[in-house]
């Protein structure tokens, strides 16, 4: 469904990404992982609409969606979260969702309608005439998706969802970001939280100094050692394998 | 189309006025820079330190150059309070409420001097008023040229200040980062304020330079403001160089369109130059990256 | 939009519709009319500023050409008041978009579209003082001949009742724009511009909408300035006076809500003639008021009046809820 080539992004002398290519097929869940300044949020952007590339093309679909501006892709499906959340401050949470709703209910009703019935699909349901500035991170984390979801998305980007929530917060998500790849949506999701990219993707890119450096499913990247050298330094891999080897 | 001697006399009396703009907006922009608000009071403020010099000059006797050694502590003073028990703790730190709240001010200021002074425009008489200086192929006047020579100089010793100073230092500090300045224990709201009042200090100085060869109603200081904005946004916020060139700049354009078009039309090459700037490059000739 | 939506403001306008039948010094009606003007100016400010949240600090520009175009039309062309009415609301929505596009293509918002709007403002007026068409530095006068079909009436009466029916429609679109997606979607880029974008609104078309139905509102009232007071200068149209009592009102009166704009305007007009009755005619005494109660409003109550209102309202419940001791 998404298909990103050579993608290439540059601010003055620094490459951030350099000629980075994926794709996210249709109805899977797809990671993006790499060590911090590994330019996955600039990737992510690029992606996203709010970047333009210096370099290469984003496909969805086929349509190349490159230039497109950011409202445009949401009109074609594509619906993003924040890693550093924005709600909607001074409204409620069933006037936050029913924006994104908006986009695809001109009236009012309706909108509030699916608000209301999304609120309920990511746990928000008991919430609905709270501020949205009374939330707890768990609760703003949940209100991104629930306004992106309102969008009706065919795509979904999630960009760090389960950043700042504690463990049993996180155990909590991963069943909802399930969900809603089960009912349809492709989802590519960039984030540090282990355990969750583990559980929840098929497919996962490792990004490291702007570059593609590995891909495949969780347990062949994990063991990959390129990837466990990004992470952890020149010459852990070696360490490790030693390590293994010498406690067999 | 014009005799040489004529653009150049345009030109030269375009950089001696907009000397003293660049002294206007220095304060402006220096608050910018460091506040990172827009000051909307600094037209009635202005106008209060022209109005200063006035009942200075009437009721004391005193010259306006004179009055720049006490008036420019006062205003000084005026601004640092004004800042840290008005300003400051009035917006709660919101961006538009400064804004607004700076407004108000404005508005409070220059009708608190309309109640005051009436609307009846106001000039002082000194004996140097009408001097000039003969340069050859045109004659300048002699306060405008002591104008430009002190705006100069203040914009030297300002400098000087935020450069070598401690407190320019910390004034520095405030204004790239905020946070890490109070982290090293620099007192964010104190240094504010004495942005605020070097602000209004200028003010003072400009008045005391305008004064001798400008007449002062309430609504004054807005005029110059105006043009001072378009100086700030033309050479950058929170860039000193860029309001002086910038200052220059529109003096100089200031001059050469009334001769073109004429007195009433002259201050329009300045607005659309403003516009025309915010639109396209809204950062200015020096201004950080927005 | 539900009837029950709609009851407060008939209730309200009802009321105020009523003022001229008890009362009918001509000081009144004249305080009244002016208010009105005021607050629809003020309601148009609101539009952009409360609901949007872009502060323009140079509403004059819509002001003004509403003003001028049709004190020209009839003038200069003799067109029909009335239809000269309608097309300076439609003149001052033109300078609303050309304003629009110009600022927000270029991505200006806070300070920088405050200043850009006060440097149109000033352009405008400038341009009037010094151009014939409009009268220059004299002005232009409107031919006294009243007659109900030349928009000029014997009663002031009428004009207030004129005035109070435009209110009424502004006040009925505002409630509109409370439950309309075009509303949702400027109240969203109002609170973040870059969720609001993710989430599918076109942030340009949604602000120039905006400011568009805010020019025109605003124009109306110039129209009908022009049509009360049948004379402009370049200083009543464009000056910054109309610029800040556009903003006045709805800050002080609850921005960002439906009756904000008018209980502001009504609080600070009366409180301004209050003043200047107790102080004497001293030129600006009630300005240093409207100044001084900004300052305060912004300090003390951002929420205006109606916000003061809803605060002692949720306290007083809350301490129902709480039984006594």
């Amino acid at each position: 469904m998404l298909a990103v080539e050579r993608v290439t992004k540059r601010f003055g002398g620094l490459v951030a990404v350099n000629e980075a290519s994926l794709t996210a097929p249709q109805g899977r869940i797809t990671g993006l992982i790499g060590p911090n300044g590994a330019g996955k949020t600039t990737l992510f952007a690029v992606i996203a609409g709010f970047e333009a590339p210096t370099a290469g093309r984003v496909l969805l679909d086929g349509a190349d969606i490159t230039a497109e501006p950011v409202h445009r892709r949401a009109l074609r499906g594509i619906a993003r979260t924040f890693q550093i959340v924005q709600p909607f401050a001074g409204l409620t949470v069933r006037e936050n969702i029913a924006v994104g709703a908006h986009l695809r209910h001109r009236a009012r009703r309706d909108a509030l309608a699916k608000a209301e019935a999304v609120a309920w699909q990511v746990g928000l349901g008991d919430m609905l005439d709270r501020q949205a500035d009374s939330l707890t991170v768990a609760g703003r984390k949940r209100l991104e998706l629930g306004r992106a979801l309102a969008t009706m998305p065919r795509l979904l980007l999630l960009d760090e969802v389960l950043a700042g929530l504690n463990p049993s917060e996180i155990r909590d998500m991963i069943p909802v970001v399930r969900a809603i790849c089960e009912s349809g949506v492709t989802i590519l999701m960039v984030e540090h939280v282990m355990q969750a990219v583990m559980s929840l993707c098929e497919h996962i890119y490792v990004l490291a100094e702007g570059l593609i450096i590995a891909e495949g499913p969780p347990d062949a990247v994990s063991r990959d050692p390129r990837v466990i050298e990004a992470y952890l330094g020149h010459g852990a891999a070696t360490r490790s394998r030693s390590r293994e080897t010498s406690h067999a | 189309m014009f005799a040489p001697e004529i653009v150049l006399t345009a030109v030269l009396n375009g950089l001696l006025t907009g000397s003293v703009y660049a002294l206007i907006a220095l304060g402006l922009t220096l608050v910018y820079g460091v506040l990172h608000i827009i000051n909307f009071a600094h037209g009635a403020l202005l106008t209060a330190a022209m109005f200063a010099v006035l009942v200075v000059h009437l009721g004391l006797g005193i010259d306006p150059y004179v009055a720049i050694l006490f008036l420019t502590p006062l205003f000084y003073a005026l601004g640092y309070l004004l800042q840290r028990f008005v300003i400051g703790p009035a917006s709660h730190g919101s961006d538009t409420n400064l804004l607004l709240v700076t407004l108000g001010l404005s508005i409070v200021i220059e009708n608190a001097l309309l109640a005051v002074f009436r609307s009846d425009t106001r000039s002082i008489d000194v004996p140097y008023a009408f001097s000039s200086i003969d340069i050859g192929f045109t004659l300048l006047s002699v306060p405008r040229v002591i104008a430009f020579a002190v705006a100069l100089g203040v914009a030297l010793v300002l400098g000087a200040l935020l450069t070598l100073t401690d407190i320019g230092k910390s004034i520095r500090a405030v204004a790239k980062e905020k946070l890490g300045a109070a982290l090293v224990g620099i007192d964010v709201n104190h240094v504010y304020a004495v942005t605020f009042g070097l602000g209004t200090a200028c003010l003072a100085v400009a008045a005391c330079l305008l004064m001798p060869t400008f007449y002062v109603t309430p609504r004054a200081g807005n005029a110059f403001v105006l043009v001072a904005f378009t100086i700030v946004v033309l050479g950058g916020m929170g860039s000193i160089l860029g309001a002086l060139l910038g200052g220059l700049i529109i003096g100089v354009v200031e001059s050469l369109c009334g001769l073109c078009l004429g007195e009433s039309l002259g201050q329009i090459g300045i607005f659309l130059i403003f516009i025309l700037v915010l639109l396209l490059r809204p950062t200015g000739l020096f201004g950080a990256k927005a | 939009m539900s009837a029950r939506g709609l009851l407060p403001i008939a209730v309200v306008v009802g009321l105020l519709a009523l003022i001229p039948l008890g009362v009918s010094a001509n000081t009144v009606l004249n305080f009244l009319v002016f208010t009105l003007i005021i607050a629809i100016a003020a309601q148009g400010w609101n539009i952009l500023g409360g609901y949007g949240g872009q502060f323009s600090f140079g509403h004059a520009a819509f002001f003004g050409t509403g003003a001028y175009a049709t004190a020209m039309l009839q003038v200069h062309l003799g067109l029909n008041s009335w239809i000269a009415f309608a097309i300076g609301i439609g003149a001052g929505a033109a300078v609303g978009l050309v304003i629009g596009f110009l600022s927000f293509r270029s991505g200006l918002r806070g300070s920088y579209f405050a200043l850009i709007t006060l440097a149109f403002a000033e352009v405008l007026r400038i341009v009037a003082n010094a151009s014939a068409a409009t009268g220059g530095a004299a002005g232009i006068l409107i031919k006294l001949d009243v007659r109900p079909t030349n928009f000029q009436f014997h009663s002031r009466a009428a004009f207030f009742w004129i005035a109070l029916a435009i209110v009424a429609v502004v006040l009925v679109v505002t409630r509109w724009l409370e439950h309309s997606r075009f509303g949702a979607q400027l109240i969203a880029v109002r609170e973040n511009e870059d969720a609001a974008r993710a989430l599918g609104v076109d942030v340009l078309r949604v602000k120039l909408g905006a400011i568009i139905l805010s020019a025109a509102v605003t124009a109306s009232a110039g129209c009908l300035y022009a049509q009360y007071f049948l004379y402009l200068d370049s200083t009543i149209a464009y000056g910054v006076w109309i610029s800040v009592e556009a903003l006045l009102a709805p800050i002080v009166g609850g921005i960002g809500t439906v009756f904000g704009p008018l209980i502001g305007a009504l609080a600070l007009h009366g409180l301004g003639n209050l003043t200047s009755q107790m102080a004497g005619r001293i030129p600006g005494i009630d300005l240093v008021v409207y100044g001084a109660l900004l300052v305060l409003a912004i300090a003390f109550a951002p929420k205006g009046l109606l916000g003061l209102v809803k605060r002692l309202r949720t306290r007083v419940t809350r301490r129902a809820i709480a039984g006594p001791g």
